[in-house]
């Protein structure tokens, strides 16, 4: 018998995975706004993403979707218990979306609000997403399948810095987007944030391993049992990141994103494989999640044809735009 | 002072949904006209084609990034303020919305970006087809968000096993009862909108003697399109209207103001329901005719609202008088459009006159009229938000609080004030600026067609404002 329940948690996992990759960049982009150089650079940057990012954003309606498509129990326990959050990470990204449409439509002396509210809303999105991260490790209050703890439980010194820490993997995401798609004054500028961008979120990785174990037993014991191949994970991270700092001191333009987008691979496997299967922690597993298998299949037949499509249309889109942006181009 | 969880999740839903809702029943349209657009200049070459569609794609581009922003939000509300009923409702609403996203969401967004930034860099009949599909694309995911709400009101193909529902048949919970009724009447009513807001505008730029060639084929186009689809509306409405008597028969009964049910029930012109006292005060209404459209017999029963228990009733007056708004602007559309065609008939649909000064006015009537007619089906429903089996006191989040909802309200209604007030503000700017010329192109459609205004440029402060004749008075 085919398990429907584990080909769903690889589709949702892949559709998580994308949105982090993906939209990380653009959010990155936003993050690094207000340290831009000039404002023709922040012309620069915001075209590199602006055909883009849209579609970028859709792999989060996905998820948000899929998820209650596939595992309802974690859209309702995850949802409720991470209320605030959830209105914080929505109104940054409302303002940033809106941002790229009106801050070209401003007058030069409003254009400066726009800027401020893709930068806000950008790094307000990235942080609410970390805490996301660091309340599900945390784990969450529930009986009888709905969440019964408190409005700010998702809001620990831990969540805050893994909040933190995926700020500055965006930006570092963006940081090397930007080196990939510009070039002149941006990309040199990208080249130079760069290394201090990889140095703060090694500090957080590092700080966060070690706390990791000391606010969840289950992954304290997951680390230290007998699955010694859970320890090549970070070990690829730390590879990727040795790679990074080569490849911008080698002036190689593609592959520093490659390698960063590795690196975060690397750390998301590690967290999946740190936390499997529990997906509402600490008390349900993926199996006690799931939706009804007829929904699940039936989901399946269209994902499993559709999914492939959306893909190539959108490599093809981002064929389309391939290039280095240039300033004074590319806005309709 | 306590807040009711259940209340304010009610209003946070009305109110995010209510703002969404006029930006899809608008893009809806736009992208069809647009992709037509597109395809009269790949066809013709005619340069008036090629203007109106750069004019309406920004404008295009303005309204859909609202759309987006606001649809982001109605997605995750389902789960943050109505958590029990996203368990409850998942194996069936999950699947839709998840087709909507795979199926529309990506194509919309993907293609979209080519629209808005490929002009110059693919092949013309790749940006045809860019915009082909971006129309698609809202086709599609209106197709799957009227099922999922067709579903909440005519439920259909399922069963309750073990607290959750269960899709016995998917044929049956996709096309439910009421689904082809409601498909029918909202992709009519956005191309009415997008005609209404299209002939508004190109009336306009006719009084200011604006870019005259594209705009009288634009409006000429529109006023065809309002015709043909105002009287069908009324028609499609009418069908809708029996359908949801046979389903929903307390919502008709609140709709026709009706409390007792009767044979040969008057078509109330004015009255105030009075819920306390399961009447109306100050009625007024034509004798036997609500019976003559709903059942088509002039001695037809009508159900009545009391059928139901008053807890199981819906807000009487808001179904009451938001049917009226809506029927009423449904009229004032057929009357437009049979003006128009006078004034084809007798050749002066391009004399500036009364007719080009109130079409701009019209253009907040679709808008208002798809409000009233969404709060008449919306609130027609009510206690159910799964029509006869889940309702709204067992579909919230059980851990949501008042002074949570509280906050998220006006947290909502705080970032939607500026966004959509900046929003409304560059779509005016943006119409007021005019539209920019376009050199007359070639036809050939090679890789990269040498067109030099085509960089378009932002209309506004950053570009001069486009040339305006004639005289502003």
């Amino acid at each position: 018998m085919i398990d429907f329940t584990m080909i769903w948690a690889v589709i949702i996992a892949f559709g998580v995975i994308m949105y982090v990759l993906m939209d990380g960049f653009d959010l990155g982009v936003g993050i690094l706004y207000p340290f831009a150089p000039d404002e023709e650079s922040r012309d620069v940057m915001m075209n590199s993403v602006a055909p883009v990012w849209d579609g970028n954003e859709t792999w989060l309606v996905l998820g948000g979707a899929g998820l209650l498509g596939a595992f309802p129990l974690v859209y309702s326990v995850l949802l409720p218990a991470l209320y605030l959050g959830v209105f914080l990470l929505l109104a940054g990204l409302i303002f940033r979306g809106v941002a790229f449409e009106f801050r070209f439509k401003a007058s030069p002396e409003k254009k400066g609000w726009w800027s401020a509210a893709f930068a806000g809303g950008s790094t307000v999105a990235a942080l609410a997403q970390g805490i996301v991260v660091g309340a599900y490790i945390q784990g969450f209050q529930t009986e009888n399948l709905t969440y019964v703890g408190g409005a700010f439980d998702w809001l620990t010194p831990f969540s805050v810095l893994t909040g933190i820490g995926l700020v500055l993997g965006y930006a570092l995401l963006g940081s090397t987007w930007l080196i990939m798609k510009t070039e002149g004054p941006v990309q040199d500028w990208a080249y130079r944030l760069t290394p201090k961008l990889l140095g703060g979120v090694l500090g957080v990785f590092l700080i966060i391993s070690f706390w990791t174990p000391l606010v969840d037993e289950f992954v304290r014991d997951r680390w230290f049992s007998n699955l010694f191949s859970i320890w090549l994970l970070p070990a690829g991270a730390l590879g990727c990141a040795w790679l990074i700092m080569r490849s911008v001191r080698n002036r190689s333009e593609g592959l520093p994103f490659v390698a960063t987008m590795g690196l975060f691979i690397f750390t998301y496997l590690g967290l999946l494989a740190s936390k499997w299967p529990y997906v509402v922690p600490p008390d349900y597993t993926l199996y006690d999640a799931a939706s009804a298998r007829e929904s699940q299949m039936f989901l399946l037949i269209g994902v499993l044809f559709v999914i492939p499509v959306v893909l190539a249309y959108t490599a093809w889109t981002y064929w389309v735009f391939r290039g280095k942006v240039r300033p004074g181009e590319g806005y309709h | 002072m306590e807040f009711d969880p259940l209340l304010l999740s009610r209003i946070q839903f009305a109110f995010v949904v209510s703002f969404h809702a006029i930006f899809p029943v608008f893009t809806i349209g736009l992208a069809s006209y647009i992709a037509l657009l597109e395809g009269l200049h790949f066809k013709t070459g005619n340069p008036a084609w090629a203007q109106l569609s750069r004019f309406w794609t920004k404008v295009f581009a303005v309204a859909f990034g609202m759309g987006v922003v606001s649809g982001i939000v109605m997605s995750f509300q389902f789960g943050t303020n109505w958590s029990n009923f996203a368990q409850m409702s998942a194996n069936f609403l999950g699947p839709i919305l998840s087709y909507e996203v795979v199926t529309a969401f990506f194509l919309e967004a993907a293609f979209l970006g080519v629209l808005l930034f490929g002009r110059d860099k693919v092949p013309r009949g790749t940006h045809l087809f860019a915009a082909i599909m971006v129309a698609l694309g809202t086709f599609i995911s209106s197709f799957w968000i009227l099922v999922a709400n067709s579903w909440m009101h005519t439920p259909a193909g399922v069963e309750f096993q073990d607290g959750m529902l269960h899709v016995r048949s998917w044929a049956e919970a996709i096309f439910n009862p009421s689904f082809p009724y409601r498909f029918t009447h909202m992709a009519v009513a956005s191309f009415l909108t997008g005609s209404f807001v299209v002939a508004g505008v190109s009336a306009w730029y006719l009084l200011k003697g604006h870019m005259v060639e594209a705009n009288r084929k634009a409006l000429s186009m529109c006023l065809w399109m309002i015709l043909f689809l105002a009287p069908a509306q009324a028609v499609i409405g009418d069908f809708h209207g029996i359908n949801t008597l046979e389903y929903q028969p307390t919502k008709v009964a609140a709709m026709e103001g009706n409390w007792e049910t009767q044979a040969g029930a008057p078509l109330l012109l004015f009255a105030l329901p009075d819920k306390a006292a399961q009447e109306n005060r100050f009625e007024i209404g034509i004798p036997k005719l609500a019976s003559i459209i709903l059942t088509h017999e002039a001695d037809g029963v009508v159900p009545g609202i009391t059928e139901a228990a008053p807890e199981d009733q819906p807000p009487v007056s808001i179904v009451f008088w938001s049917f009226r708004i809506m029927v009423g602007i449904g009229f004032l559309m057929i009357a437009f459009g049979i003006w128009g065609l006078v004034l084809r008939l007798r050749g002066r649909l391009y004399e500036p006159g009364r007719f080009h000064r109130l079409l701009p006015l019209m253009i907040a009537a679709p808008f208002v009229a798809v409000l009233a007619g969404w709060f008449t089906t919306e609130s027609g429903r009510a206690p159910w938000l799964v029509y006869g089996m889940i309702n709204f006191s067992e579909g919230v989040t059980p851990s949501l609080t008042g002074w949570m909802a509280v906050l998220s309200l006006v947290g909502y209604m705080s970032v939607y004030a500026v966004v959509y007030a900046s929003g409304g503000y560059y779509l005016w700017r943006l119409v007021k600026g005019g539209m920019t010329d376009v050199e007359p192109a070639s036809t050939e459609s090679g890789a990269h067609p040498k067109r030099p205004l085509s960089a378009g440029g932002p209309i506004g402060d950053h570009a001069p404002a486009a040339p305006v004749r004639g005289d502003w008075t």
